[in-house]
């Protein structure tokens, strides 16, 4: 059931509308000509200070999660969820999680593994408890950071000499990473406020200080307006924060026309859907981090004729890497996408242990694969807070 | 894509340097600065607007009052008379009053001497206008002002004038003294009044002693311990002594229902629907921009149950004002915003939508041929509202809601397609669809395809953006005009031709010397001794 695949995500049938920026914060909508009808989703609120998502019987994950997304196939009468993670809520009625049985085992294991954010949020969670029908629940973002901070989570299966015996013995865990609420975002809870709804819009691209933050991307222009405000409640990166504090305003960006190839009001009436159209190909560029970036997907859920799937990006440390969850229709569409992106020290981070999972865990071949020396590797595991998987002479 | 600022009122690398050298700057800088200060002055209310706070609003409008009231103190005054908003008429008088002193003229010699006398004539005006204008404002207002010249030790010859004279017109000085207690008290102390004994002791002993003469301050007497005398004072007053007696809201607003003034009727009506109250405002007595907020924040079916009652409301406001203003236009074109911004922010609900609404009305009244574009279209909003009773509505404006994104550029070009001489433009200038575009299409329609100004476009914005100092202008080609109520529209298209780029200061300046003359022609002056200060 695990189905892995590197591929680009597919943005067809979506198209920018021109951006609205205040402060800092600039907001691309995302329009969609024909939302997918087969498709709902909504925000349930959890009310919950922390919550424990259990992903097997030995691990859990723990994060602040503000709502989970509730994804329903209308008119779809057969149960296709299959468990993957169960969210396991502290006083949640158990007919409110469990309803319905969790039917497939194998999801069991998707779910990964994931480690325990103390305090701060880790990531990941999907859950779904099938509630009488074709209903899958998710917590969003956290599924994507799950896949994150499962990689290498589960630890080495060699015994090379140098690693530590806490590595061998017990994996990553506990695996943390912080991440900022929203709100702390200077400037975004306005920005949101303010913002105007484009018609048809069903989703919108985040910009801080003009550096792409993320993507949200829903079925349909209902599911987006319901979402919209939900956005000051996501997680964001450092880098998000530093960008803005640090540039409070954005440039303004005005197309321009040029009058002296206008003759009459057709003509103009013509240009302005010329500089509307520009808005699109410039958006896709601002976005490119996202839009051209090779990412490893992997596929966690099928249900309908959707697939639910979270990515994990190159990791590479002169690129922007966004992690994320996405749900597609049969041909590759987005019907569901929300991503987050990984500051820089997060992205290292993340390409140290990829890379090590990689190779095996064996150090040498890791140093060769990352292009430099056994020493230099080791460095760099202590500096991005990776020592502890080494033994106590070579920290 | 090019990267630059948004427009501004007034862009210096447009406009360049004029000719004819330093003397034609410094006019030039002097209009400019005026208009500015006008079109804030009209839109400006220091509340929260949608896009800025309150803090950032208020900085904002005390520097531009700071500004011009230390530079141009004379056409300061003036501006009185032009009819700005009341919170700005307020500030001005009340800055004008408490600077006096800085105006004396010192010295001897023939220089000094016809310099006093200039002053002296400016005082002679600056009487009339203030004295014209604190009429004008609403009671509470009125006395804000006059109690904060007590609280900032402003007291001289020509304040005590003025106010003695404005308080020897109140029609019920008696019912002020109840309903206006606290102010009127610290006035009568500051400026040494001396009222007559019974008003005297009422303000300064209120429900303290004997029994009053008087019915209505024997009834705040008693409505100290009395629950059934508090339904015979003014609303504000008996809200206070209500809570006292812990009388639950349905009861009060029954009982006191007779002795509420129409604003304060139109205030309580959702809070008298709550609690099954009937309080009807008589939508006759109201100002056509009141009516307007009133009818925007009704909800839609409420909206849509009364509509022909609103409907023929607003059109009785609307055709008052043209009326008694004497206004007609000739075709005419409006392009009105309904987005997602024009719902306001807490302290103005809704009111660039009321704006818009209610400059619809106006100009319908007032053109022989008139055309309306809304953005998003009106016709989206009757699709979205449940078909069946979209018919049955007399105007479809009626059931607008604030949202959407703004595109003005679609229904500017819609407008200009139309050929009207006059092309009116209600936003708060935010165009996002494409960003500028509006801006942009009247940028080459007047550069391009209309040379000569045949068609004339005016912006009307009912925002003050804090941090331009200014209404949010499209383009620097199109004048924009600060707007707060719908009945200074026809006032301000005749000013927008000032704030045009190439408009010349001798205009503006025979435009409020005719205002002022109007203005002061009501007003007899202030006794010999007294205009000055």
């Amino acid at each position: 059931m695990k189905h892995r695949e590197r591929t680009k995500l597919d943005f067809g049938g979506l198209r920018a509308a021109p951006s609205q920026a205040v402060g800092s914060v600039r907001l691309v909508p995302l329009v969609r000509d024909e939302p997918i009808e087969a498709l709902r989703l909504y925000a349930v609120p959890t009310h919950a200070d922390l919550t424990v998502v259990r992903l097997d019987p030995r691990t859990v994950y723990t994060a602040y999660v503000p709502h989970a997304l509730v994804v329903e196939l209308p008119g779809h009468a057969q149960a296709h969820a299959s468990a993957g993670t169960q969210l396991l809520r502290p006083r949640a009625a158990p007919e409110d999680v469990f309803r319905v049985q969790v039917i497939d085992r194998l999801a069991r294991r998707e779910g990964g593994r994931s480690g325990k954010g103390s305090g701060s949020k880790g990531g990941k969670g999907g859950k779904r408890g099938k509630d009488g029908g074709e209903r899958l629940r998710l917590l969003p973002q956290h599924l994507a950071l799950d896949a994150y901070l499962s990689v290498g989570f589960a630890g080495p299966n060699v015994v090379w000499p140098e690693l530590s015996r806490e590595v061998l013995s017990r994996g990553l865990s506990p695996r943390s990473e912080s991440v900022s609420y929203g709100r702390d975002v200077p400037g975004l809870a306005d920005a949101l406020r303010v913002f105007e709804l484009y018609p048809g819009q069903v989703g919108v691209l985040l910009f801080v200080a003009d550096a792409f933050v993320s993507a949200l991307v829903t079925p349909g222009p209902d599911d987006y307006r319901r979402l919209h405000r939900t956005l000051v409640k996501d997680m964001y990166g450092e880098l998000v924060i530093q960008h803005a504090v640090l540039h409070p305003e954005v440039a303004a960006l005005w197309g321009k026309i040029d009058g002296s190839a206008v003759g009459s009001l057709e003509a103009l009436s013509q240009a302005v859907d010329e500089l509307r159209r520009d808005w699109s190909a410039f958006a896709g560029l601002m976005a490119s981090g996202l839009v051209q970036a090779e990412l490893d997907v992997t596929t966690v859920q099928r249900m309908g004729g959707f697939r639910l799937q979270r990515f994990l990006p190159s990791f590479h440390p002169h690129a922007e890497n966004h992690v994320g969850e996405a749900i597609v229709d049969g041909s590759g569409r987005l019907a569901y996408l929300q991503t987050f992106r990984l500051s820089a020290a997060q992205a290292r981070r993340g390409r140290l242990l990829a890379t090590l999972v990689a190779e095996d865990w064996n150090l040498d071949e890791t140093a060769q694969a990352l292009e430099t020396s056994r020493d230099e590797l080791l460095a760099r595991l202590r500096n991005n807070g990776l020592g502890h998987i080494l033994k106590a002479h070579l920290r | 894509m090019t990267r630059s600022t948004p427009p501004r009122a007034h862009d210096p690398v447009l406009t360049g340097l004029p000719v004819g050298g330093s003397r034609a700057a410094a006019r030039r800088v002097e209009r400019e600065d005026l208009v500015t200060f006008i079109n804030a002055a009209f839109s400006s209310t220091g509340q929260r607007e949608f896009y800025g706070d309150a803090a950032g609003q208020a900085i904002s409008i005390d520097f531009l009052h700071e500004y011009i009231h230390g530079n141009y103190r004379r056409l300061y005054a003036r501006c009185l008379a032009v009819g700005l908003n009341h919170f700005n008429t307020a500030k001005i008088l009340v800055r004008l009053l408490a600077t006096t002193r800085e105006t004396l003229v010192g010295g001897n010699g023939p220089r000094a001497a016809r310099e006093r006398a200039a002053v002296t004539e400016a005082w002679r005006e600056e009487g009339r206008l203030v004295t014209a204008a604190l009429r004008g404002l609403p009671a509470p207002q009125a006395f804000r002002s006059l109690r904060a010249l007590a609280e900032q030790r402003v007291n001289n010859r020509r304040v005590r004038a003025i106010v003695r004279q404005w308080l020897g017109e109140r029609r019920d000085p008696d019912f002020d003294a109840v309903k206006y207690r606290g102010a009127l008290r610290a006035i009568v102390r500051h400026f040494h009044l001396r009222p007559p004994p019974e008003r005297a002791r009422f303000l300064f002993e209120g429900a303290r002693g004997k029994p009053y003469a008087h019915p209505l301050f024997e009834a705040y007497r008693r409505a100290r311990h009395d629950k059934r005398a508090i339904y015979e004072l003014p609303y504000t007053v008996a809200e206070g002594f209500a809570a006292r007696h812990r009388i639950d809201r349905a009861t009060f607003l029954a009982g006191i229902e007779p002795r509420l003034t129409v604003r304060e009727r139109l205030r309580l009506q959702a809070a008298s629907g709550r609690e099954g109250v009937e309080v009807r405002a008589d939508l006759d007595a109201l100002t056509l921009t009141r009516l307007c907020s009133f009818v925007v924040t009704r909800p839609l079916e409420e909206r849509r149950a009364r509509a022909e009652e609103l409907h023929g409301a607003l059109r009785r406001a609307a055709r008052r004002i043209v009326e008694q203003q004497r206004w007609r236009l000739g075709a005419v074109g409006a392009v009105l915003d309904r987005s997602y911004s024009s719902s306001g922010s807490e302290e103005k609900r809704r009111r660039p939508l009321a704006l818009a609404l209610a400059g619809h009305y106006l100009l319908r009244e007032a053109a022989e041929r008139y055309e309306a574009w809304w953005t998003p279209p009106a016709a989206e909003a009757l699709a979205g509202a449940s078909g069946e009773a979209a018919g049955e509505v007399p105007d479809p404006a009626l059931l607008l809601e604030p949202c959407g994104s703004t595109d003005l550029a679609t229904p500017i070009l819609a407008a200009l397609r139309g050929r009207a001489p006059l092309v009116v433009v209600i936003s708060d200038g935010y165009d996002n669809d494409p960003p500028g575009g509006a801006g942009e299409v009247l940028r080459v329609f007047r550069e391009r395809l209309d040379p000569e100004a045949r068609t004339v476009v005016v912006h009307a914005n009912p925002v003050f953006d804090a941090n331009d100092f200014s209404p949010r202008a499209l383009t620097p080609f199109v004048p924009t005009i600060g707007v707060r109520d719908a009945s200074d529209l026809p006032t301000m298209l005749a000013f927008a031709r000032f704030a045009a780029v190439d408009a010349a200061l001798d205009g503006l300046h025979e435009f409020l010397q005719a205002r002022v003359a109007e203005v002061t022609a009501t007003v007899e002056p202030l006794a010999a001794g007294e205009e000055r200060p």
